[in-house]
């Protein structure tokens, strides 16, 4: 298993965050999820400016295998999605933290780090899974 | 920890991820499911189908046994090696099994079952079968390769003894033969060219490593999957099993009717369905808009919500969703698919969807 950026949060639900300078956040899939799920060759995306809660639905991801749901990580508005998974998909599998990412959110409230997991956190649920 | 094949330790050699397929543990894929798909469209790949079940059936009465047994005909197969697609039903016209059944000779006949149905099958074979002094004998100890696509036969061929190589080559589609202590078969679940070969488990590695050195590209569950998809070909336990009719479930074709004095099993039920008006379509969905058809995903026809997608996925051929339905009976070539609350646009087309290596529906 490939090291985790350190440079980013993660989710239980295998979803990485990064805090951008301008107080956005974004989100994608993890490389664990990604590998799970197998060829992505759907995205479906949210609207610009739509409001999210955190634990809430926000993206969609279907591979060859299956549909998974990509839920909030924080309370936001929608700013930014990454249109070109529309057309390509597969840049999930192949930069699942580069250019892979799914959406920016502009958060509405102040974010709870501690409802987030550190590298090491996420790395030990995946070290938990795996045994 | 599942049952394994002979070649388990092969698909973790060649990176594959394992998983529970029916108590088996087997290759989903070895990296990426859609490029072994395209692999088999476009060249050969080789999928370990060891845990399927491989049955022989022994006596003078056999033919007899399985004329009752079958739907379809096994009369109709009168030269060695020949093969036929059936269903084997219950008493009410439900399917306990899909399979292929081969005529070696007037005393023993070869049925090649699914994994997942192994132990009900062979009970229900058994209990109408050894009253007539038939035996019916699971080969455990073989292991079964199919190598498919336009390539395969070609690339297949040198695991093949040269004494019996230029027969094999030349075998017609849905034929099978011995081949020293190998059985091959020009048979498959993908749509493409290529041969099954039954082998003893104890040579199935090398036969394996010949065939990846050859460039046959190694494939898992998955692309198995999407490429029977694509093929219109049915998955027992998705598109039909015991409470599911063949004449609902696109296997009409397969039941052989003449001689009607034939009084196989389940038949009197089917005669019925037949004659009714209202018996459910199958049939084939294109979705037009982006999205993925997935199985049990309502379809709704003329208003009416009855209708559920049995099996539905991405064809990496085609590039769109496609699906295979059983809706309700009616003429019409348009519906909506539920996708996760939002109805979706599908169009009705005649399958397959794709065969050797052509997409055959308009896009």
């Amino acid at each position: 298993m490939s090291d985790l950026p350190g440079d980013l949060l993660y989710t239980t639900e295998h979803e990485w965050l990064r805090r951008e300078d301008d107080g956005s956040v974004t989100v994608g899939i993890t490389d664990h999820a990604q590998a799970a799920l197998g060829d992505l060759v759907y995205v479906e995306l949210p609207e610009i400016d739509q409001d999210v809660d955190s634990g809430g639905d926000m993206a969609v991801v279907e591979s060859v295998k299956a549909a998974s749901d990509v839920y909030a990580p924080i309370d936001g508005r929608v700013v930014a999605v990454n249109e070109e998974l529309a057309d390509d998909p597969e840049k999930i599998n192949a930069e699942p933290y580069g250019d892979g990412w799914i959406v920016r959110l502009q958060p509405t409230s102040d974010i709870d780090e501690s409802e987030l997991m550190t590298p090491d956190a996420y790395q030990a649920l995946l070290d938990e899974e795996d045994a | 920890m599942g049952l394994k094949t002979p070649l388990y330790n092969k698909h973790v050699e060649a990176g594959a991820r394992i998983v529970d397929f029916g108590g088996w543990d087997m290759p989903l894929h070895y990296g990426s499911q859609k490029e072994e798909h395209h692999a088999v469209r476009g060249k050969a790949g080789v999928f370990d189908v060891s845990h399927m079940t491989i049955v022989d059936l022994r006596g003078d009465q056999a033919g007899e046994v399985l004329r009752r047994l079958l739907a379809n005909d096994v009369s109709k197969l009168q030269d060695s090696g020949k093969a036929l697609y059936t269903c084997m039903l219950n008493e009410h016209g439900g399917v306990i099994d899909d399979l292929i059944v081969y005529y070696m000779d007037d005393a023993w006949y070869r049925a090649i079952v699914n994994a997942a149905t192994r132990e009900k099958d062979l009970a229900w074979m058994r209990q109408h079968a050894e009253s007539c002094g038939v035996t019916v004998n699971e080969r455990a100890e073989l292991a079964m390769l199919a190598v498919q696509g336009p390539a395969a036969r070609d690339l297949a061929a040198p695991c093949i003894d040269a004494e019996w190589r230029e027969q094999a080559l030349a075998l017609q589609p849905f034929t099978g033969m011995e081949a020293g202590d190998l059985f091959v078969a020009r048979t498959g679940y993908t749509g493409e060219d290529g041969w099954e070969i039954v082998m003893p488990a104890a040579s199935a590695p090398a036969s394996w490593d010949r065939l990846l050195a050859a460039g046959v590209a190694p494939c898992g569950l998955g692309a198995r999957d999407t490429l029977r998809l694509e093929a219109a070909m049915n998955l027992y336990g998705s598109d039909m099993d015991e409470n599911v009719s063949p004449l609902e479930a696109g296997l009409g074709w397969t039941i052989a009717w003449q001689p009607a004095d034939r009084d196989f099993i389940g038949r009197a039920p089917l005669e019925d369905l037949r004659a009714n008006p209202e018996r459910r379509r199958f049939v084939g969905l294109l979705l037009e808009d982006k999205g993925v058809l997935r199985n049990h995903q309502r379809v709704i026809v003329d208003g009416k919500a009855d209708g559920e997608i049995t099996s539905g996925g991405f064809s990496p051929t085609m590039g769109k969703s496609i699906a295979l339905a059983r809706v309700a009976a009616g003429d019409y070539d348009r519906a909506q698919v539920d996708v996760r609350g939002k109805l979706l646009d599908v169009r009705i087309v005649k399958t397959p969807f794709v065969r050797n290596g052509q997409v055959r529906i308009e896009l």
